[in-house]
């Protein structure tokens, strides 16, 4: 069932219809066509078709990762650093149950990614036939929008709508389901249309005028303005951070922005309060709190970063732009919501500024960041440097420190680590910043690296990780040295699930119930078993040479930190608490103790 | 540092009752202009809305998926193909809850990629809204005459009789069935099958239009 030999040299479009093609070789063409450069992905019987056509051709590359967990989030981070879609090739049944769990974090944060899974044969289907799921089935609830193609001939317009429909509107993953004897069938083939037309599937990028006139008077009036932007932002493209920094200039108003969003605006910029939420900075939530007018760019209200939704900013007029009306009023009832992409609107936000010749109540504004100062001087962050142990948050000051004048990318684990990396590595670029923030999936990091160096080959790649999380996902190292993909993972190693034992200590009575990770491997040694280079350090005064060394090494580099395993993260707005109930230090949690239907929430 | 965080004040606007220009364009008719007023009442509604959808496989499932994923309440939910030329099916569905919930139902309902329409029959207009009931009563002597006095009342008809039964066929109101199951309980109510609520806005205009 090869595809026939003429079929490739045809070059003539309108002759293209007529030319039959192999199932698979619909697929590669048109993943070619919709620009495709690298698929990560792990062969099995019912992708074999695929497979043997994926190694007749070179302008496609392939990345075989360990495991499908880790294809997915390579996929993401692939695509969370280039703005493109991500695409990963799995087998039927547990190939594709195995890309859940990513397929579902690129769900919750908003990532495009196309996901080509095998299936069984079409009369096959519905029989427990062997390595058979329900794919469609369970992909359903962890997908924007599935596919199961039954007919060769829908191929190529299934597979460029899939491509339209993951990366339009809210960017979301998509799966395409594929029997076996769809790969093999012969079928035309049917380029990309120009300029999409979905039959439904329509969303509306440019905003209501008249809207955001009424919201840029509101913030032209506000007394104590904040913008609180997200990952939207980063989903609208590089334009719309460029747009966003023209706005806060424009108007002088400060600016913090989700664990999503980080980057869109430097934290070197002026106006920068840092991350807000649950372990956000002082200033940004009570800013937060206190603020008149809120204006939401790309965030969408979510309870890491409101805290007690009944105290949050309760004396706020708020405008809220999104791409998704299901984000408006869901958690909190907003007074202006804007349709429209990030970029579009900002773009009539700066245009309606200028022609009304508005200026913000310099007055007001003046009180406002002097108020604001205040909080600053706070110095939230600030943490002890005691005894011969490495804290965490130095590690990753210094790593920020000797990576901040090169091209680098930081990916992130889940867990006290990750927060830290928000807190203390400082983004002036969007796309640089890649983290699972609505699922939060351990072991998310380091696929995710290898995802962001096949994309930049020539940049700096870190892993923030933690000792445990690492190790759900550990088999990519594997990956990373065989396409000599030099990644650098930097564990933050307190031996302890530190964020699990920070909730322990705080909400538990400091009962920690398996939080301690009693047998840990070597990592040094790990590194050196896959074939990548291992390093140790314990001592603060080694820690800046051994940082070095690791970025010098040009191969997949374990990093392992020893550091003070009982340091906690703070600031932290406990769960069920306001923005102006923030626990700044260990000394300061006593008089805010978690009670009642707090205790009950994560 | 402990200020103890303030009570919420309402915040009031204008300008959400205005209507948005541009919203044919949209994927989901939804713009998210909700008077705020509405969307603060913590009162429950009942609301009929109807879903103009791709009829392909699938399609069912993940309307119902994410409603019961999501924890809303449906009480009645029908579905036919109603266009076979252009594949699309009609799905009808009756919800309750606070304004902002059935916001939320229609805002999620409008994302999902096969779905052209969604109208909300009890917001935008009057409409009409009926359901079929067969209704099967047993008995003899008297209550079989009762049970057949009180068909006559409500219009209903007789489609299937033995000795010692009647199936009605009874149309109207998802109330007006409630009424005629209730009076037919004391009577020999044997079992009821329900279609579930079709609706339709009242005047020329169309769903799509
Ligand atoms: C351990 C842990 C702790 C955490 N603590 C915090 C914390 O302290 N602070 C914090 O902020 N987060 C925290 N998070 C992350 C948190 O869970 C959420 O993931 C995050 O807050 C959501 O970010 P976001 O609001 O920017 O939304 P995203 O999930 O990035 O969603 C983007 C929004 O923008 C919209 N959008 C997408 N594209 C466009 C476009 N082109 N134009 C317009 N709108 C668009 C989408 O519809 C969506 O509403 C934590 C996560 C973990 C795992
Ligand atoms: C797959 C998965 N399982 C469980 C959790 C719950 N969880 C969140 S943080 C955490 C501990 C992470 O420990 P580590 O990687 O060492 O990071 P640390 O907090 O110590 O920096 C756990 C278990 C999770 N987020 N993801
Ligand atoms: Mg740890």
């Amino acid at each position: 069932m090869a595809a026939k030999s003429t079929a490739r040299t045809s070059k003539k479009a309108d002759a293209q219809a007529d030319e039959q093609y192999v199932g698979a070789r619909i697929i590669l063409k048109a993943l070619e066509e919709q620009g495709v450069e690298v698929i990560f992905g792990y062969p099995g019987g019912s992708v074999l078709p695929i497979y043997d056509e994926l190694f007749k051709q070179n302008r496609i590359r392939h990345v075989l990762v360990r495991h499908e967990q880790g294809a997915a989030h390579a996929a993401e981070g692939y695509a969370r650093s280039t703005g493109k879609v991500g695409v990963l090739l799995v087998t039927s049944g547990p190939g594709a149950t195995n890309a859940v769990t990513g397929l579902t974090d690129a769900l919750m944060d908003s990532i495009p990614i196309i996901c080509l899974c095998g299936q069984v044969p079409t009369h096959l289907i519905g029989n427990d036939a062997f390595q058979e799921a329900d794919t469609t089935g369970i992909t359903r609830p962890c997908t924007k929008h599935n596919y199961l193609v039954k007919d060769v001939n829908q191929l190529a317009k299934t597979i460029h709508e899939a491509f339209y429909v993951a990366r339009s509107g809210r960017p979301g993953p998509v799966v395409i389901d594929l029997p076996k004897d769809v790969c093999m069938a012969q079928g035309s083939y049917v380029p990309a249309p120009h300029g999409v037309q979905h039959k439904t599937y329509r969303p509306k990028t440019q905003p209501d005028k008249a809207a955001v006139a009424h919201a840029v008077a509101m913030m032209a009036a506000a007394k104590k303005p904040v913008f609180y932007t997200g990952g939207g932002i980063i989903n609208s493209g590089p334009k719309a951070s460029k747009l966003l920094r023209e706005l806060v200039e424009l108007t002088g108003f400060p600016i913090t922005s989700t664990l999503m969003g980080l980057g869109a605006y430097p934290a070197s910029g002026d106006k920068w309060l840092g991350m807000l939420g649950m372990h956000g900075t002082y200033e940004a939530n009570l800013a937060m709190h206190g603020c008149d007018v809120m204006i939401n760019i790309g965030a969408r209200f979510d309870d890491r970063v409101t805290g007690n939704l009944n105290y949050f900013a309760p004396d706020s007029k708020k405008i809220h732009v999104d791409i998704d009306a299901s984000s408006f009023n869901k958690n909190v009832i907003v007074d202006l919501p804007i349709l429209g992409d990030c970029a579009a609107v900002l773009e009539e936000m700066i245009a309606v500024w200028k022609a009304r010749k508005y200026a913000a109540d310099q007055k007001a504004l003046k009180a406002w960041w002097r108020q604001i100062a205040d909080w600053q001087g706070r110095d939230c962050l600030h943490y002890e440097k005691r005894g011969k142990l490495i804290k965490p948050q130095y590690a990753i000051q210094r790593l920020y420190e000797l990576t901040k004048k090169r091209e680098t990318y930081i990916t992130t684990e889940v867990g006290q680590h990750q927060m830290w990396a928000a807190q203390f590595y400082r983004f002036d670029d969007p796309n640089r910043w890649m983290t699972s923030g609505g699922l939060g999936t351990m072991g998310y990091g380091l696929p995710a690296a290898i995802g962001v160096q096949m994309a930049h080959p020539k940049a700096l790649v870190v892993d923030i990780a933690g000792e445990a999380s690492i190790l759900m996902n550990i088999q990519e190292m594997s990956t990373a040295v065989q396409y000599r993909l030099p990644v650098k993972i930097f564990i933050i190693n307190n031996q302890y699930m530190g964020m699990v034992r920070q909730w322990q200590e705080l909400l538990h009575g400091g009962r920690y119930s398996e939080s301690y990770s009693e047998a840990l491997p070597d990592f040094v040694k790990l590194a050196e078993a896959f074939g990548g280079v291992g390093l140790r350090v314990q001592d603060p005064a080694k820690l800046d040479d051994t940082i070095k060394e690791m970025i010098a090494v040009d191969r997949p580099v374990i990093c392992d930190v020893m550091v003070d395993q009982k340091e906690n993260c703070f600031p932290m707005i406990p769960s069920g608490k306001a923005h102006n109930e923030m626990i700044l230090s260990a000394s300061d949690k006593a008089d805010k103790q978690i009670t009642g239907a707090g205790l009950a929430l994560v | 540092m402990a200020k103890k965080a303030p009570k919420s004040k309402t915040p009031t606007s204008k300008l959400s009752k205005k209507p948005v220009a541009g919203a044919e364009e949209t994927h989901s008719i939804y713009e998210g202009m909700v008077p705020l007023a509405r969307l603060k009442d913590k009162d429950k509604y009942r609301h009929n809305v109807s879903l103009l959808v791709d009829n392909e496989s699938g399609v069912l499932a993940r309307v119902i998926g994410m409603i019961a994923g999501r924890g809303y309440n449906i009480e009645s939910l029908t579905v036919s193909e109603v266009d076979r030329e252009r594949g699309l099916s009609r799905i009808n569905l009756t919800t309750i809850g606070t304004h902002q919930v059935i916001e939320q139902v229609k805002a999620q309902l409008g994302r999902l990629v096969p779905v052209h329409v969604v109208r909300d029959l009890t917001d935008d207009g009057p409409s009409v809204a009926r359901e079929l009931a067969l209704v099967k009563v047993a008995g003899k002597g008297d209550p079989r005459v009762e049970a057949l006095r009180i068909g006559d009342i409500f219009r209903a008809n007789v489609v299937d009789s033995s000795t010692e039964s009647f199936v009605f066929e009874v149309v109207g109101t998802t109330e007006k069935v409630d009424a005629f199951i209730d009076l037919m309980k004391p009577i020999g109510l044997v079992e009821v099958s329900r279609t579930g609520v079709a609706a339709i806005a009242r005047g020329a205009k169309s769903i799509e239009g």
